[in-house]
């Protein structure tokens, strides 16, 4: 695998990495310390609002057999759905809302409304991906194992049909993560016990039961049997335009032409620095209203989640103009575009590499305020300012302690 | 996982009603909707309303609270923990019940004295109005009044150590057995004593309650010595000691010299474990498997203390045995709890890690 000499990663000196990642470790300390009933009221509105989504939702779709009545309450539910799985359980999940204390908003007991269990969803998701976030061989988010994402991922046949089964798993991406989840070639490879996986597919089994029971058995059967098949149908298109909304926030965080992979020789025994740098140059924002990152869950802040996934998601907005100045300042790219722009990089990228060679898309140079990223400006003398031997430290971020294990390299 | 209230008595035609219908709700639970109707109708915990608020000195408040279910009862005497939120986080305390067990309206009572620099005290003396929503926790303590009365009893208090005692006190009164009973309460001021009132007209309406009031800011503070003049029979009385650490030990060395140190019961508010004359092991080293951390206990180090003596970051909650925030899975060896230098240990048992010490090596996952 070809080193990428290019990458803004090599280009500054361990003391500027260190530099950055104290910079980035303040901005960290001073949003926790600062959280509080502000936070807690707008994830517990949040939840509420769910909720009453659901409720109404519901309700409306006992008469789903009324057309009428069968668009209101299919919108309603696929909006409540995508709000627990986007905003509220993966961020939950993450541990963002430990820091309450409250024995329900949890990461250590959350479920959500998706086909993964929260154990297995939260190892594959929470340690794996985000702690080897783009590093080819090693981050399994990259392509999900099934998709040739990226040109140093080596070909085989099988990715011709990669057009084809990407729109079929944007339809039932729910199942798409719960299988990868489970990780079945970890035990091909010796790395899963037979216990281990038996009792994680016993999990899945359950949870899927439970699942499937709730949306194509027990709310249709409410509806009599007149109804039955309109509120299944009702229930199974709320399930798949959540499918699709979280596959296309998803395949933006980390797919557009704008973010960097990784070989594992590059990441070897990165720095705390070191590790934020790759962490923003991994993953890719979205551009959107307010409305528009409720619904992804603010994971179109994907940035400043992959900078501090433990941060509760409404102070990514708040921090990324911060980000941003860093950025400006050690010469970093800032990777952001509207969403049609990054979904159609993404899907450029499927069709193209589903065959073989390809050669990495042009990469954004340093991020300048006014006019985003300008063009690359390899070679070009850096002006980063070197540190000081001053700068804020103090203990690390808060690890959650229960439910959420993610390993970042330590302070010094 | 963060403590959570106590399990609510429900009834169980209510609960399998519940769970007949949780195919609907899954992977929430149908308390999660009901919960957003009345917070009071979770089963999954047992909260409470606050209904009232006395005001009792300038910095101690008497708070009623509804439980959301059936209280369960206590001894009078014991504590309760409280969770509240303040400023976004859930903060647990224990607070003595200042009630009596069974009361008609089913209402409970704390009367925390406020701590200036505390989280949960200024939110429940000052702020707390009634209608606000508080978690009900564990029941505990072991500081309560014989179930078989003793004939002749002796309160000795000071501060805010006259709340478990006024349980007691309250309940001697719904017995009607306020028949032989000395209470000598310190504070500052009689406008510092909490109860006063209420103490007050207790001694006056019944012949049997003897009240001394003793006002430190003016009279200085209560020496063992005074029992002989103000309670000369204290050798022949059952009697329960509430109040600061240095009191007590004077007390308790009083009782050691010159009366029936068996007849004394005290109350401290400071966790029972790790006491000089408490029994302990050798310690031996745990693997703590989850965080990945080894540490080492000397045996009235608790398993929580050592893993983060060891650098390791732990749930815990109450840190005296009382929530289970703390519990990991007894993966192998043997454990002692330090409150009663008991040991045990089955693999697979969940231990609260900390008022538990190895007892040689053991493995936890945690």
């Amino acid at each position: 695998m070809a080193t990428m000499t290019d990458s803004p990663l090599a280009r500054l000196s361990p003391e500027q990495l260190d530099a950055f990642g104290r910079e980035l470790d303040a901005i960290h300390d001073e949003i926790f310390e600062d959280l509080g009933d502000r936070d807690r009221r707008y994830i517990t509105s949040m939840v509420e609002m769910h909720r009453r989504l659901v409720v109404i939702g519901r309700v409306l779709l006992v008469a789903a057999r009324y057309k009428p009545a069968w668009v209101a309450g299919t919108s309603l539910l696929s909006l409540g759905k995508i709000l627990e799985n986007m905003e509220i359980g993966h961020n939950v999940m993450h541990g963002q809302w430990d820091w309450m204390n409250d024995p329900q908003i949890n990461s250590s007991n959350w479920d959500w409304d998706a086909a993964s269990t929260a154990e297995a969803w939260k190892y594959a998701h929470n340690y794996i991906h985000h702690t080897y976030t783009n590093i080819l061989g090693k981050d399994r988010d990259l392509g999900y194992e099934i998709m040739r994402i990226d040109p140093d991922q080596t070909w085989n046949p099988v990715y011709l049909l990669q057009p084809a089964y990407n729109v079929l798993l944007a339809a039932v991406f729910e199942w798409g993560v719960a299988m990868h989840d489970l990780d079945l070639g970890a035990i091909r490879r010796g790395e899963k016990s037979k216990a281990a996986a038996w009792h994680e597919l016993k999990g899945m089994g359950r949870k899927a039961r439970r699942q499937i029971v709730k949306d194509y058995v027990a709310f249709p059967a409410l509806s009599g049997r007149r109804g039955f098949k309109s509120t299944l149908t009702a229930n199974l298109t709320a399930n798949v335009i959540r499918n699709v909304w979280a596959y296309m926030i998803i395949f933006c965080g980390h797919f557009p032409d704008q973010t960097y992979t990784f070989t594992e020789a590059e990441a070897e025994g990165e720095s705390r620095g070191a590790f934020y740098v790759r962490q923003l140059l991994g993953s890719a924002n979205i551009e959107g209203s307010a409305l528009f990152h409720v619904l992804s869950g603010n994971l179109g802040h994907q940035v400043e989640h992959h900078l501090f996934p433990d941060m509760p998601s409404t102070r990514y907005a708040e921090i990324a103009p911060r980000v941003k100045d860093l950025c400006e300042r050690y010469e970093l790219p800032y990777n952001t575009g509207p969403l049609f722009k990054q979904l159609s990089t993404v899907q450029r990228t499927i069709l193209r590499l589903a065959f073989p060679g390809g050669s990495r898309r042009p990469k954004p140079g340093p991020y300048h305020a006014g006019h985003g990223s300008s063009a690359p400006s390899i070679g070009a003398p850096s002006t980063v300012p070197d540190p000081g031997p001053t700068g804020p430290n103090g203990s690390g971020p808060e690890q959650p302690t229960d439910g959420v294990r993610v390993t970042i390299p330590p302070r010094d | 996982m963060p403590e959570i209230g106590a399990r609510p008595r429900v009834p169980a035609w209510r609960l399998r009603l519940l769970r007949s219908v949780r195919a609907f709700f899954t992977p929430l639970l149908p308390d999660d909707y009901l919960e957003l109707i009345n917070p009071l109708w979770t089963t999954r915990e047992l909260r409470g309303r606050i209904e009232r608020i006395e005001r009792e000195t300038p910095d101690a408040a008497t708070v009623w609270i509804r439980p959301g279910w059936e209280w369960p009862g206590h001894e009078p005497g014991q504590y309760l923990r409280v969770g509240i939120v303040v400023d976004g986080i859930h903060h647990w305390r224990a607070y003595s019940l200042t009630s009596e067990p069974d009361r008609a309206d089913g209402w409970i009572a704390i009367t925390p004295k406020l701590v200036e620099a505390g989280k949960v005290s200024p939110f429940l003396v000052r702020d707390a109005r009634p209608g606000s929503i508080v978690r009900l926790g564990g029941v505990e303590g072991a500081f309560v009044l014989p179930r078989a009365l003793p004939d002749r009893l002796l309160f000795v208090s000071a501060g805010s150590g006259i709340t478990p005692i006024m349980s007691m006190l309250r309940s001697l009164r719904a017995a009607d057995a306020l028949d032989d009973v000395v209470l000598l309460h310190s504070a500052r001021t009689p406008h510092e004593v909490i109860f006063g009132a209420e103490l007050r007209e207790l001694a006056v309406r019944h012949p049997g309650f003897r009240l001394h009031e003793q006002h430190t800011g003016h009279r200085g503070r209560l020496a063992p010595e005074d029992l002989e003049r103000l309670c000369p029979d204290w050798r022949e009385r059952e009697a329960f000691l509430s109040g600061p650490a240095d009191m007590l030990d004077a007390m308790a060395a009083y009782w050691e010299r010159e009366g029936d140190r068996p007849r004394l019961h005290m109350e401290r508010f400071q966790p029972v474990i790790g006491l000089p004359d408490a029994p302990h092991g050798e310690g031996g080293d745990i693997d703590l498997s989850v965080a990945g951390v080894r540490a080492v206990s000397d045996g009235t180090t608790p398993i929580l203390v050592a893993g983060e003596q060891a650098g390791a970051t732990l749930p815990y909650g109450c840190r005296m045995g009382i929530c289970h925030t703390c519990v990991g899975r007894l993966c192998s060896g043997q454990v002692r709890d330090l409150r009663t230098g008991k040991v045990s240990g089955l693999p697979g048992e969940m231990v609260r890690t900390c008022i538990n010490a190895p007892e040689g090596d053991i493995e936890i996952a945690l």
